[in-house]
């Protein structure tokens, strides 16, 4: 009798870690951006994206809010907002 | 893509330094690659049934034998012929690495397997709750060196794996910090140019079992290198080649201060501790010549040591032009460099510009780098027009 | 081809046979005759394999776990404190479902340390998802190996094996072996197919973490397996026959049980022992008989019933005991008649241990024993 003991690969994106954060997120400004990729690089999640200046962006639905984008941020172009000031920009 | 290779919606903690290392060196690694993992925090946070981070072939089996594992995977690979496209990472927290697992690591080192070994250094057992590992550095605290009256916490320095790992003779060992994510990443794909086994020691910090905020994970594994407290090195075949410089040397309270786990040091009586660990900092800084003059003295003395050993004239400089299982070398304001190694100076010819067996010095005037490159290359000698 | 050969150096020749493709060990007396075969094998380029010299029994078991999770097949020895240092990824390569093939040179356990043999080591580690064979001469070590493979990596099983031979008795000793064509082996053991390895065009994740939602799961398909073995086995069996042209017993062999009274039950090497002294007391006119329990685990219950039921006295043999019980066969036997309605009398003894010999006036002692009132625990041979 066989039954599966193993993982798919990637499978863990069904697991939505956005819901931890607790009260902060990184808020893109996207004017000083100088395409560094640094806020990529740091990014524990891997949630972060973007290509040319000014297009990076994190993937809320995974981001835990530990706010090392915004720490490495060379041009100071993230900071870190609370989460209710967040949401009613996007509203 | 950035999140192929190592998925979002791993359960690690937020702002955890050891899930940024092992993306950073899996996204380096690229998917041809089989990783064996020890079991601690990383495998914990990246497998939970039926979900897997992962995006490679990824095996999981033990706490201590990550090593050995990766060498039976290496050894499957070998006889089937297939190793010359599949690369094998074995990697593991301290305790795995440093304590538990040193014995079937040394065996990976001593058998030289064509493994790189990756530890994730966050200095204790955190996926435990933060008990003493070999790698907790002096005068930290943690659940089981606990500071009391009687105690300023761990009462001992860290093991020095990259120097036992130098002791068997690995062909590259290096240090890092997630701090420096391009250095890191440099060194993995260095590590995985040369065939045997290699070590790569990384500084991942743990926000929750050293008690900082989430957010100064990348800023204390920058000040951890700023005061000389982990040196950033790279060794191949035993030789020092590179470390990470610093303009000068922050004093390490700026460090210690962030973190809880030293909290106990910040008393009258702890002063002394930190003046010890301060001692740490300045040894480490001589040692290595970790500040920028103490660099530029190094190099110099090597290179006029290398200058009594080996003298090239522009005739025996030509023969290594990298043909025909020929060495493969330029010269470059006097010094004589080894490409060997450099998967961008393949059959001795650099983007089919520059060629091995000349001197280089006024092409470097071109060229989209400047000399900061050949600080990866290994100096064979002095060339002598 | 009939050959005159060393028990360890017959083993080696079926590894060979077998084309295990990474074998990885450390030194143990007495396993080292194997894996020294299977060294120069390698190095004489006769056998086309990876072998992996060690630095601990521990690596020795993750060597050939991580290879055969990369889908090459594989082969270790060990014995003693060397089974015991690999206890844990025994468990391991068991969860992970991976036909790991590893010989046991049986062997006592420390302390006192005593390289002689017995059968504690291998008994301890039942319990960790092997199949488990105890072989009675050479020639049935040898075939247990065949059938190792094939049963590891038959699909409906995928479970490690460990064939068990008694140290020195049966791996120093030379015997007559008949050993099987390059192209019988290849007839009867297809090469390795697994269902998932490691693999980069197919990424799995192999050795999750697994809560109590699904834990249990993964124990009860492996006992499972371990039951649906003991039907598929007596298959493979003929298969076995058809293709060798001998039989192989691989879960009992029984000898002169037809109308028995008394009747031994024993493992390994100790057999022949027995059967001397089955055929010396028949020859008395006694009703005595043997069962030979080859699968100690599965443990083939339902068989050993049917074949002691008729019994009055059993007499289990064994060179191991669970300190503080019985020795772990008795206990076996005794669970294969609890609920039914004939209760024998079911004595234990406890012999041999430390390669204590087990001589016919050993066994004889045990036969006069079994007369009197059921004991659970004897010892014979005691110097006390």
């Amino acid at each position: 009798m066989i039954i599966p003991v193993t993982s798919k690969p990637r499978t863990s994106k069904a697991n939505k870690t956005g819901t931890w954060r607790s009260g902060k997120k990184p808020h893109f400004i996207q004017k000083e951006c100088i395409a560094c990729r640094l806020c990529v690089m740091v990014c524990p999640e891997g949630c972060i994206s973007g290509d040319k200046r000014c297009t990076y962006i994190a993937d809320y639905k995974y981001c835990k809010g530990c706010g090392n984008c915004a720490a490495v941020c060379p041009v100071a172009d993230i900071e870190m907002v609370k989460e209710e000031w967040w949401r009613e920009t996007i509203s | 893509m950035v999140t192929e290779l190592f998925s979002s919606g791993h359960t690690a903690c937020a702002g955890c330094g050891q899930a940024l290392g092992a993306r950073l060196v899996v996204e380096t690694t690229g998917p041809n690659v089989i990783i064996a993992n020890a079991t601690g925090c990383l495998e914990v946070f990246t497998s939970r049934y039926p979900e897997s981070a992962w995006g490679v072939p990824w095996i999981h089996s033990l706490f201590q034998n990550a090593a050995a594992v990766a060498s039976g995977v290496e050894a499957a690979l070998r006889i089937k012929g297939k190793l010359d496209q599949v690369r094998v990472i074995s990697q593991g927290g301290d305790g795995a690495t440093a304590d538990i697992g040193m014995a079937s690591l040394s065996g990976m080192f001593d058998r030289g397997h064509d493994i790189l070994y990756v530890c994730y250094d966050n200095e204790a057992y955190m996926n435990t709750g933060v008990q003493r590992s070999g790698l907790t550095p002096f005068g930290s605290r943690t659940t089981t060196s606990p500071s009391g009256k009687k105690s300023f916490g761990n009462p001992r320095p860290k093991k020095n794996i990259p120097e036992i790992a130098n002791a068997h003779n690995v062909p590259y060992v290096a240090t890092a910090s997630v701090a420096f994510p391009k250095d890191l990443q440099k060194k993995v794909k260095r590590a995985l140019s040369i065939r045997g086994p290699k070590y790569i020691q990384i500084f991942v910090p743990c926000p929750l079992g050293w008690r900082h905020d989430p957010g100064l994970t990348y800023e204390i594994a920058k000040l951890v290198v700023e005061t000389g407290l982990y040196p950033i090195l790279e060794y191949q075949d035993g030789k020092l080649i590179s470390v990470k410089t610093i303009e000068a040397a922050k004093p390490v309270d700026e460090y210690l201060k962030l973190q809880g786990r030293y909290a106990h040091l910040f008393t009258e009586r702890g002063k002394d501790e930190i003046a010890k660990i301060q001692t740490i900092a300045d040894s480490n800084i001589k040692k290595y010549g970790l500040l920028k003059e103490g660099k530029e003295a190094q190099k110099k003395m090597a290179a006029e040591k290398l200058a009594e050993e080996k003298i090239f004239t522009t005739a025996e400089l030509s023969k290594c032009d990298g043909k025909d299982g020929r060495p493969a070398y330029f010269a470059y304001k006097g010094k004589v460099y080894d490409t060997a190694g450099s998967d961008r100076w393949a059959d001795g010819a650099h983007y089919n510009t520059h060629f091995a067996g000349s001197d280089l010095t006024d092409a470097l005037v071109e060229a989209p780098h400047g000399d900061e490159v050949f600080e990866r290359f290994k100096i064979v000698g002095v060339l002598k027009a | 081809m009939r050959r005159y050969l060393e028990g360890s150096h017959a083993v080696a020749e079926i590894v060979r046979l077998c084309k295990a493709q990474v074998i990885s060990a450390y030194p143990i007396t007495p396993q080292t005759h194997i894996v020294e075969s299977l060294a120069q094998m390698v190095a004489d380029g006769e056998l086309n394999a990876e072998f992996i010299n060690v630095e601990s029994e521990h690596s020795a078991a993750s060597v050939v776990q991580g290879a055969s999770a990369t889908g090459v097949r594989t082969y270790t020895a060990t014995t003693s404190q060397g089974l015991l240092y690999m206890i844990e990824v025994l468990y391991s390569i068991a969860g992970l479902r991976l036909p790991v093939v590893l010989t046991c040179a049986n062997r006592a356990v420390s302390s006192p340390i005593n390289i002689w043999n017995d059968h504690q080591d291998s008994v301890t580690v039942r319990d960790a998802g092997w199949l488990q064979f105890y072989a009675e001469n050479n020639q049935e070590a040898c075939d247990l190996h065949l059938m190792a493979y094939r049963l590891a990596e038959d699909h409906n099983i995928m479970l490690p094996v460990m064939v068990c031979m008694d140290g020195y008795i049966l791996t120093h000793a030379y015997e007559v072996v008949d050993l099987p064509e390059q192209s019988q082996v290849d007839k009867f053991l297809p090469d390795f197919k697994p269902i998932h390895c490691l693999n980069p065009d197919e990424p799995v994740s192999m050795g999750v973490l697994m809560g109590p939602e699904s834990y249990i799961e993964t124990r009860y398909a492996i006992h499972q397996t371990m039951m649906d073995a003991l039907n598929v086995i007596p298959g493979i069996a003929d298969e076995f026959e058809q293709v060798f042209g001998r039989k192989v017993h691989c879960l009992i062999e029984k000898y002169r049980l037809e109308d028995a009274t008394q009747v031994f039950v024993a493992m390994g090497s100790m057999v022949g022992t027995v059967k001397e002294i089955v055929d010396g007391l028949r020859e008395d006119g006694q009703k005595v008989g043997l069962l030979k329990v080859i699968a100690h685990r599965p443990f083939p219950k339902r068989i050993v019933y049917e074949a002691l039921k008729n019994a009055r006295e059993i007499a289990v043999l064994e060179k191991a005991i669970s300190l503080g019980e019985e020795g772990p066969l008795l206990s076996d036997v005794k669970s294969a008649f609890c609920g039914q309605g004939n209760q024998p009398k079911i004595s234990g003894f406890v012999l041999g241990l430390g390669g204590r010999d087990i001589t016919k006036k050993s066994i004889l002692e045990v036969h006069d024993a079994l007369s009197g009132s059921q004991v659970d625990v004897k010892f014979i041979d005691l110097k006390i």
